[in-house]
């Protein structure tokens, strides 16, 4: 467990099962993410960190086990409670998943629209802080359609700290993107954090990236947490799932191959024997 | 012997299909209007749909009005004059037009055009997360996105109904009087003496407001049911325009037995 | 600038839209006063009435001066039996007749009402007393065949 500043974690997630339909995705899985700090979660494709995220933005509800944010259990809220939390959390999802018919400007002012009084000229200083706090302030008039995939991304993270949320949680920040943007994101990740006081939870399984901005990292694998450390501890894991990771290694207890019959039966060829040399 | 069992398979699936997805669809209205509050508080959310529904659907009722109640006239005069008629022409585009064509021809046309790119619209969204970030920011899509585009195809739909059947009677009028030579007055004299409003007119508004219910529930409902995917969304936009006029001519069956039982 | 063009043109819109709606009522349309006007009752009695319906109008002069509410049979006297509701606005003497009238060849039944000269009206529930059935067709195809067989016979 990573040293805890505070008192009680912000996000703790304890003994959580998660079941889609009669596939388990997550077993059992506890962890916590203590305030202001920046926690990676890692894994290969479609092991349940994004399921994760859902769960603690009550888009989804655990099976069996607690997830509580703040000390709310988040399963049992009802949907003005949900609503009310949701409004101090931001959400990076993972294709900037911005509104295709609203402009920049009108994305980031969404929320400050929808949620507080504000008059328009206080609204539109503060989207321009945002946008220029990830380097797009000109973009503010155009539309979506117009942007590049890094600077979809980056207006989404604006988007996502728009309320200066207390917890922000970026599904795949760093997916796709070109080494340039992959450090702009990085970098701003980790200042917004350091700015705004908040909480971020990274799911990524960019490593490189994530071992030089984040505090603590958590690695799942097949449901179950199988490595967590700081980022010198994970370098130095001798862990056989983290190692893999790590060192980006082809074949470990990820294995390269997909499960399939034995490759010479599949051609057809039948082994020698050895009364035939 | 299999491949009989697999139809009466086949088919038993569809109908359960068919009652779960109807019950969906009436849920679902009934979210809407419990969610509808901010349709009505933020009237400019409305109004833009109203845009993209009613007044871009403008140009096709009109000019698809005029032309179909030029249709009428004509094919009513070929048929009428046998009989010495022909004054009756007037009376035939009116009727027809008012009672049936207007809402029913309007209905179908609304499905293809507006409650296709509802659908397209609101399944687009859903599959880019779009509504998912939405509920993440805890605004409701259902009372910003879909309510709004639902009152906006019930208010635009009897507005679009009346204005093809004007426009299909102007065509008529244009053929009766200016290319058959009807006397004006007696076109519009004729006409006025079996149009009655209440019965007529009215019922062709009220027929008009329910297709509009109808047609805005399912193309809303196929949007945000869609599957997250491309496929997904043209599936819904395909199942919007089949389901919705069916639904337009099995209702106007229903209404207009209805509502001739109740007038004689 | 966007959010003014939506309003102006939804706002043209459904002036349009109220106008066509409007235009229907009142050029296309016409209405129909027998509802909201008061109606006195009377009854007539008559042999045959032939395709007389429900609601039919009741003309006096041409003009339209009620409807028939009500037509049933009186199974002692063997009679049909029509309820008229007449205007309030109409007064007729109490001689008046009630005729069963086609309008034109083909067209629907009617009540046609030709006033007498009895300084008494007819009052809510009165009799019209002197009544013309229906001509029925098919009466009136074997009366001419009957007579033209008669003059036949007594041309012998």
């Amino acid at each position: 467990m990573p040293d805890t500043n505070s008192i009680t974690p912000l996000v703790e997630i304890d003994k959580v099962d998660f079941s889609y339909g009669k596939r388990a995705i997550l077993k059992g899985i506890s962890l916590s993410v203590p305030q202001g700090k920046v926690v990676a979660i890692m894994g290969g494709s479609g092991c349940g960190k994004t399921t994760l995220l859902r769960l603690i933005g009550g888009q989804l509800i655990a099976s069996s086990g607690v997830v509580r944010v703040g000390g709310q259990d988040v399963g049992k809220l009802d949907r003005d409670g949900l609503y009310d939390m949701r409004r101090k959390m931001g959400m990076l999802f993972q294709f900037g998943a911005l509104f295709t018919d609203m402009t920049v400007f009108e994305n980031i002012a969404f929320q400050l629209r929808e949620h507080t009084d504000l008059p328009e000229e206080m609204i539109r200083d503060l989207v321009l802080m945002k946008l220029n706090a990830v380097g797009l302030r000109g973009t503010a008039k155009l539309f979506p359609s117009e942007l590049s995939g890094g600077m979809a991304r980056r207006v989404a993270l604006a988007r996502a700290v728009a309320l200066d949320p207390m917890l922000i949680m970026y599904d795949e920040p760093f997916a796709g993107l070109d080494p340039i943007s992959l450090a702009v994101v990085g970098q701003t990740i980790r200042k917004l954090n350091d700015a705004l006081g908040g909480t971020s939870i990274v799911v990524t399984h960019d490593v490189m990236e994530s071992l030089q901005i984040v505090d603590y990292l958590y690695f799942i694998s097949d449901g179950r947490i199988v490595g967590q450390g700081t980022p010198d501890e994970i370098r130095a894991s001798t862990e056989p799932y983290v190692r893999q990771f790590v060192h980006s290694e082809m074949d470990g207890p990820v294995p390269f191959h997909y499960p399939a019959a034995a490759y010479a039966d599949e051609l057809g060829l039948t082994p020698l024997k050895s009364s035939d040399c | 012997m299999q491949k009989i069992l697999n139809i009466i398979r086949g088919l038993g699936f569809r109908t359960i299909e068919t009652l779960w997805r109807f019950g969906a669809m009436v849920r679902f209205s009934g979210l809407i209007l419990l969610h509808s509050g901010m349709s009505f508080r933020r009237i400019s959310l409305t109004i833009r749909e109203i845009y993209f529904s009613g007044v871009m659907s403008l140009v096709i009722i009109m000019v698809s009005g005029m032309f179909v109640g030029m249709v009428l006239s004509l094919q009513g005069y070929d048929t009428l004059q046998k009989y010495g008629a022909q004054e009756q022409m007037g009376v035939l585009t009116a009727l027809s037009l008012v009672r049936e064509l207007g809402p029913v021809v309007t209905g179908l046309l609304f499905a293809s055009r507006a409650g296709s790119a509802i659908t397209a619209g609101i399944g687009l969204m859903k599959a880019t997360e779009q509504l998912k970030a939405m509920d993440m920011m805890a605004v409701d899509p259902i009372a910003r996105v879909v309510a709004p585009r639902f009152w906006a195809g019930v208010v635009s739909m009897p507005f679009l109904a009346a204005l093809f059947s004007v426009c299909g009677i102007l065509g008529g009028y244009l053929v009766a009087v200016l290319l058959t030579g009807i006397d004006s007055g007696v076109f519009w004299g004729n006409m006025q003496s079996a149009v009655d409003v209440r019965y007529d007119i009215l019922n062709g508004v009220i027929k008009s407001f329910i297709f509009g219910i109808a047609i805005s529930i399912i193309a809303t409902f196929e949007g945000f049911d869609a599957e997250p995917t491309a496929e997904g969304v043209s599936a819904a936009t395909t199942r919007t325009v089949v389901t919705a006029a069916l639904s337009v001519l099995a209702l106007d069956l229903m209404l207009t037995a209805f509502m001739l039982r109740t007038s004689s | 600038m966007e959010r003014k063009t939506y309003d102006l043109w939804v706002g043209i819109f459904v002036i349009v839209g109220f106008l066509a709606l409007l235009f229907l009522a009142l050029q296309v349309g016409g209405f129909s006063e027998e509802r909201s006007t008061k109606t006195y009752s009377v009854e007539a009695r008559f042999e045959n009435i032939g395709g007389l319906k429900m609601k039919a109008p009741v003309k006096s002069n041409g003009v339209l001066v009620g409807r028939v509410d009500d037509i049933h049979f009186d199974n002692k006297k063997f009679q049909a039996v029509v309820t008229l509701a007449l205007d309030t606005r109409y007064q007729f003497p109490k001689d008046t007749t009630a005729s069963i009238l086609t309008s034109g060849l083909l067209g629907e039944v009617f009540i046609g009402v030709d006033a007498g000269g009895d300084e008494k009206n007819l009052v809510q529930g009165d009799n019209i007393k002197i009544t013309q059935s229906a001509v029925v067709l098919e009466r009136l195809i074997s009366q001419f065949m009957f007579t033209k067989a008669s003059e036949g016979t007594d041309k012998k």
